[in-house]
């Protein structure tokens, strides 16, 4: 089996697992702060390397080139409290400008 | 329906992503279908995207996935279910359904219920069918940086921690894991760069009571 069928499958396999399990285990065993805290940092702190790795990397190296214009310009957007749709139109518009330029 | 738009737009982008990483029609489909949480899938297919592991794609997919756990915790007393019923509620816990639920609760459970319901069923079809069409139009383009599509990736991750950045601590904290990251990027397999950023969540979690 190929590694994307690989991931394909196994993410998906243990993120429904993830899931059911808040439906099977007793509420307490997980209600404490310090895990609902960490829960809550999680994502931003993978989001936000997934931006810089996605955004700014090319293999093993950093690279900056017109995909950050597009993040800039996403980021305006974001500022001025654009919706999804919109940032997101905005940010390939512009890193698709730079890029044909 | 006001979730249809920008959960139709966003499933676009990652059905899309997902064939510019090298993904299938039926690979991407399946993640919809089966994964069915857009932070997850988009790590996925993002760092198998950019030469990572299947394992570390697993991983970092599951570290996103985790969350989806406590809002099954939350959303349980509320729902209530039973056999393949909770299956199903269990597969439509994500982001959406359990805001819309939470967001509903003061005018009583039948409205968060129903909140839940409609919500998550009206995700579920729209991001699986824009992630089809996406997935199509994708195939049917050349180049995904002429289109700009290469930005739309870091921008939708950008769209989804956004709103999380609510004070200084997650703001540093983002900041803090965005240069760990590409600080590591060099010298440790892809993939791995964003996983050891969870630690750093771990480390300001376990600290500081605000």
């Amino acid at each position: 089996m190929s590694q994307l069928w690989i991931a394909t499958l196994l993410s998906s396999l243990i993120c429904f697992f993830l899931k059911y399990l808040g439906y099977r285990i007793p509420e307490s065993l997980l209600n404490r702060p310090v895990i609902q805290r960490i829960n809550s940092l999680i994502p931003i702190a993978l989001l936000s390397s997934l931006v810089a790795v996605q955004g700014l990397t090319i293999e093993q190296e950093v690279v900056i080139d017109h995909r950050l214009v597009g993040l800039l310009v996403a980021a305006i957007a974001l500022g001025f409290k654009a919706n999804f749709p919109i940032m997101m139109l905005l940010a390939a518009a512009s890193s698709a400008a730079v890029y044909n330029l | 329906m006001a979730v249809a738009i920008p959960v139709g737009t966003y499933g676009a982008a990652f059905g899309a992503a997902s064939i510019a990483a090298g993904f299938s029609i039926l690979q991407t489909c399946l993640l919809s279908l089966l994964l069915f949480s857009g932070a997850s899938q988009f790590a996925v297919v993002g760092v198998m995207g950019s030469g990572g592991s299947a394992l570390s794609a697993i991983a970092t997919g599951s570290l996103l996935g985790f969350r989806n756990g406590l809002y099954g915790l939350k959303m349980a007393p509320l729902l209530k279910l039973k056999g393949f019923k909770r299956v199903i509620g269990a597969q439509l816990t994500i982001d959406e359904s359990t805001g819309v639920a939470i967001s509903q609760e003061g005018r009583g459970d039948e409205a968060a219920r129903y909140g839940f319901w409609a919500t998550g069923i009206g995700v579920y079809f729209f991001w699986n069918l824009f992630t089809l069409l996406g997935a199509l139009g994708a195939g049917a383009i050349g180049d995904p940086a002429a289109w700009g599509l290469d930005a739309v990736v870091p921008a939708a991750f950008l769209g989804l921690l956004w709103p999380r950045l609510t004070d200084n601590k997650t703001r540093i904290l983002a900041i803090s894991a965005a240069i760990l990251a590409l600080l590591l990027v060099p010298i440790v397999p892809a993939g791995i760069p964003i996983i050891a950023t969870a630690l750093l969540a771990v480390i300001f979690g376990s600290r500081a009571k605000q």
